[in-house]
């Protein structure tokens, strides 16, 4: 986000003419009220961000409450890769009394604390921030007059940090027109009243808090495709639609429902359909239902909501019909912590079910890779004719990532049933091949047509007590699963390809581990991070990975259980039973800080660099010099 | 397996569906059930409805009468216990050409199916529901079931019965099915006459069949058999000639007069309890909805539709 502003634009003002100070990224943590419209600063930021060659990572808790509770947005921000949401902030905006005593404590000594000074009386003594009365309530009121009385505060405070961080105020202001765009021209010029009123507020009043990120060169982009910015749960949704998915059935549960609100609006445009069922039950039975038409479909919910499907999952799994579930993770059991992150689903989504169901599992690794991986669940679900899980999580299913636009011309799959003649050779269940189920309203040239079945059957679907079709059946569906394993690309290894720790991660830690990976070799030890997206099955191989190191730290969140291991390290352990496979587990609803994992790290292995790296504390890049 | 050697020749094409084509194992059943009797009047319906053999689908949940797809012809799928509406309801709705018959128990429809039994009515999917209701779940071998009556001994009630059951016909009228109907499984010609006029309904059809288990509750539907001393008594339809007794005939479209019916002290009336045309099926209203969404981006492409999508995110 370079500066588009010339010299003479900037610090226009007498009291501004110090030049900005140069910084990489920042961490600013905006906390207030749900009905603040928070998110939608942290959506301008990010958007903004996509349109200019940042990278830009966000991190957001909203209540589950529809409005009043208190909400914040993390938006880290800077140039170069963003892997994490920041362990601290080097800003905190605060809008209210109870969202400076909550979140006073995540800033980093020597950062920014702003707040509304109409609302909010800091800690005076507290010296180890920069603190800074805005006006926010008053200033906006001010601003934009009339009847909307505080509403705008959001907008104020947007321009508040464009202009202390030097942002392009042209490119806001478009995004900002875009936003509102629809709603009638009082609401445009009420927005731009108070985002000019906020940005003149620190022009006038803070000349020295101004700062500016670094300049890199424009990363080539070969491609020549445009930046888009979105959430995982949306994500999601868009590769579905990009892979053909034009059925699906779900029923609403956080953090799992925009993803069914977004296909079931988005779905007709493509001439598809999208059923809000009157339970979970009925939604996964519905889904199968399309795919029993040759119609690859989806359902989806997060953990409670999985529970519920699992006899379906089961029958999925035994009549080997093709279907796509995404699960978004929160914490749990039970209800839980619903609007927080966990990964306690693992061992439920692989095993869960009764009897052996044999099915595939993915996990995605940020947002952009939300899409590429429903891509991904698609073909395997219509290759192999069996039930996908996506396990995804709450931290992906809001967060703001920007990436490159995927090429959708090249992705866009033709959607519909194959309803071609079978031949008198087709078998609904061969034992020496996959099977591929002719759809209702396919003619089976035979005349005999087939029945798609839950009772162990044989190669023609019908039902058996037969102990070795039994035997040969369930080998039938294991073994197919197997032949995905072994076409499956190696996993992302990074670092050293040998040495003391290997960490392995699944899911949203991807980010936050790799940061991890840096700071653990500066500190001079050899070490490797590998980050698995098919968690079921594994690839093959990874034995002779493991092998090259002497730790396997296997971080995720989830708890440790009885036997000391979190789900994912159970996991490795019984496939490989090897000893070194050691695990970081934690279950307090939040993704892995960076230096949780460097001390997740530093506690299996000795290094005395490693723990004086954990011992300092880094100030803010804020700070005053 | 062999099988495929023992297969008949496929029916010439143009030749007409019939009774041999559709048969498919042999019915498990025990000697003596009322479902066979249901299966001979499938039979009958669909040898008089000829629809195009590979776009009749036969599908069903868990239990006795459940086995029914197995011993039909046709695509089909045996589900899981009380869920094979929502699931014949995706059928439906994933390709409208297709014939859909959900066939079940009392215990797959009005107990562990029950929330789906009044949704899907509410949602109105084109397909045909067939309850055969024995009054006693019999694949577990007798215990009570939502529609035993007070008092009868079970493995779960020996000393009878406590719970009051379920009154199918009030329970399909208060969820909105839009056909409702009551026949009995030693009336072939009435089974197969409601089957085809459920059928031909546009929209969410129901037939309640009362169909004896011989095994665990022998006599169960005695009071509407008049060789057993029983009476038949059938819905006396409106037929809108304008005689003066016609006054007195039974409105189908009448939801209150429907209500009374299903009031009535056992064993009732059987025939057309419900009908209406007044209800888009929920093929129909998201078909609708399709139709304004493909108005509004104005015939693109799926690409196109996906690409403008993707330029509102940069």
């Amino acid at each position: 986000m370079v500066s588009p502003n010339t010299p003479e634009t900037q610090g226009g003002s007498a009291g501004s003419a110090s030049a900005p100070r140069s910084i990489q990224d920042v961490v600013i943590r905006l906390a207030g009220n749900s009905q603040d419209g928070i998110q939608s600063i942290g959506g301008f930021l990010a958007r903004l961000a996509g349109r200019s060659d940042q990278d830009v990572m966000t991190y957001m808790t909203i209540p589950s409450t529809i409005s009043g509770g208190p909400s914040i947005f993390q938006v880290r921000m800077g140039t170069g890769d963003i892997l994490s949401a920041g362990d601290r902030s080097d800003m905190l905006v605060a809008f209210y009394q109870h969202s400076y005593d909550a979140h006073i404590s995540s800033l980093r000594p020597g950062g920014v604390l702003l707040y509304d000074s109409d609302h909010v009386t800091p800690n005076a003594e507290d010296k180890r921030f920069t603190q800074i009365a805005v006006p926010i309530t008053t200033g906006t009121v001010e601003a934009v007059g009339g009847t909307s009385k505080d509403k705008g505060k959001n907008i104020y405070v947007l321009g508040v940090i464009a202009r202390i961080f030097d942002l392009d105020v042209q490119k806001l202001a478009t995004l900002i027109k875009e936003r509102f765009g629809g709603k009638n021209e009082d609401v445009v010029r009420n927005a731009m009243l108070a985002f000019d009123a906020g940005y003149a507020w620190p022009q006038n009043n803070l000349s020295d808090l101004f700062y500016r990120f670094d300049a890199v060169e424009k990363a080539a982009i070969a491609t020549g495709r445009p930046q888009v910015t979105l959430d995982g749960n949306t994500a999601i949704a868009y590769g579905l639609l990009t892979a053909g998915v034009r059925h699906g059935a779900g029923y609403p549960i956080t953090p799992w429902s925009s993803i069914m609100e977004t296909l079931r609006t988005e779905l007709p445009k493509y001439g598809g359909i999208f059923v809000q069922c009157e339970d979970e039950i009925a939604a996964i039975s519905t889904a199968l239902g399309f795919s029993f038409t040759g119609n690859l479909a989806i359902t989806g919910s997060s953990g409670p909501g999985l529970s519920l499907k699992m006899e379906a999952l089961g029958w999925a799994t035994m009549a080997e019909m093709p279907l796509i579930v995404v699960n978004v993770q929160r914490g749990g059991p039970s209800t839980g912590m619903p609007t927080n992150v966990e990964q306690s689903d693992l061992m439920q989504a692989i095993y869960g079910s009764h009897g052996d169901t044999p099915r595939v599992v993915l996990a995605p690794k940020n947002v952009e890779d939300c899409y590429y991986i429903a891509i991904e669940a698609c073909r395997i679900a219509r290759e192999y004719s069996t039930p996908v899980l996506i396990l995804t999580d709450q931290g992906l299913s809001s967060r703001i990532e920007v990436f490159e636009e995927p090429d959708l011309a090249k992705l866009m799959q033709k959607p519909g049933a194959d309803l071609s003649d079978r031949p008198a050779t087709f078998k609904p269940y061969p034992l020496d091949a996959i099977t591929h189920h002719a759809p209702a309203g396919s003619k089976v040239l035979t005349g005999k047509y087939p029945t798609v079945t839950g009772l162990e059957h044989d190669e023609m679907g019908h039902p058996t007590g037969s102990s070795k079709l039994h035997t040969q059946m369930n080998a039938k569906r294991r073994e197919k699963i197997k032949t995905l394993a072994a076409s499956l690309p190696a996993p992302e290894l990074n670092g050293d390809s040998a040495g003391e720790v290997l960490l392995v991660t699944w899911g949203s830690t991807w980010g936050p581990a790799k940061e991890a990976l840096v700071r653990v070799r500066a500190a001079g030890i050899k070490a490797g991070h590998l980050h698995i997206r098919h968690v079921h099955p594994l690839p093959n191989g990874l034995e002779e990975i493991f092998k090259r190191y002497h730790k396997i730290v296997v971080a995720e969140l989830n708890d440790e259980g009885v036997y000391g291991f979190g789900q994912f390290a159970t996991m490795l352990r019984g496939r490989y039973a090897n000893p070194a496979i050691v695990s970081v587990a934690k279950t307090d609803g939040l993704s892995f800080k960076v230096s949780e994992l460097v001390a997740g790290v530093a506690k299996h292995i000795e290094s005395t660099a490693l723990d004086a790296t954990l011992a300092t504390s880094r100030p803010s890049a804020l700070a005053a010099r | 397996m062999s099988s495929a050697t023992l297969v008949s020749p496929p029916p010439a094409p143009g030749a007409p569906l019939t009774k041999k084509a559709l048969t498919a194992d042999h019915p498990t059943w025990c000697p003596g059930c009322g479902d066979f009797a249901v299966l001979a009047s499938f039979y009958r319906a669909l040898e008089k409805l000829q629809y195009p053999h590979e776009k009749i689908v036969t599908f069903a949940g868990i239990g006795c009468s459940s086995r029914f797809p197995y011993f039909v012809n046709t695509h089909g799928g045996h589900f899981i216990h009380g869920r094979a509406l929502p699931f014949s309801a995706g059928i439906s709705l994933g390709n409208d050409d297709l014939h859909v018959f959900v066939f079940g128990g009392d215990g797959d429809g009005f107990s562990i199916g029950g929330n789906h039994l009044v949704h899907t009515a509410r949602k109105n999917p084109n397909l045909t529901y067939v309850i055969m209701d024995n009054s006693v779940y019999g694949l577990t071998k007798k215990q009570t079931s939502p529609t035993s009556p007070i008092g009868f001994k079970s493995k779960t009630d020996p000393w009878g019965a406590i719970d009051q059951p379920i009154n199918p016909m009030r329970t399909l009228l208060n969820s909105g099915a839009t056909f409702i109907a009551r026949s009995h499984a030693t009336q072939v010609n009435h089974m197969t006459e409601m089957m085809l006029r459920a059928a031909k309904h546009k929209g969410f059809s129901v037939v309640e069949i009362l169909s004896e288990c011989v095994e665990f509750f022998e006599g169960a539907f005695d009071a509407a058999i008049p060789r057993k001393g029983g009476s038949w008594k059938l819905v006396d339809e409106k037929k809108h000639d304008g005689s003066p007794e016609d006054a007195n005939r039974h409105d189908v479209t009448d939801e209150v007069a429907a209500f009374k019916l299903a009031s009535e002290s056992w064993p009732g009336s059987f025939g057309v309890f419900y009908e209406t045309n007044q209800r888009k099926t929920k093929n129909e209203l998201e078909a609708d909805i399709i139709a304004k969404a493909k108005e509004r981006t104005k015939g693109a492409t799926d690409l196109q539709v996906l690409q403008s999508t993707f330029a509102k995110l940069r």
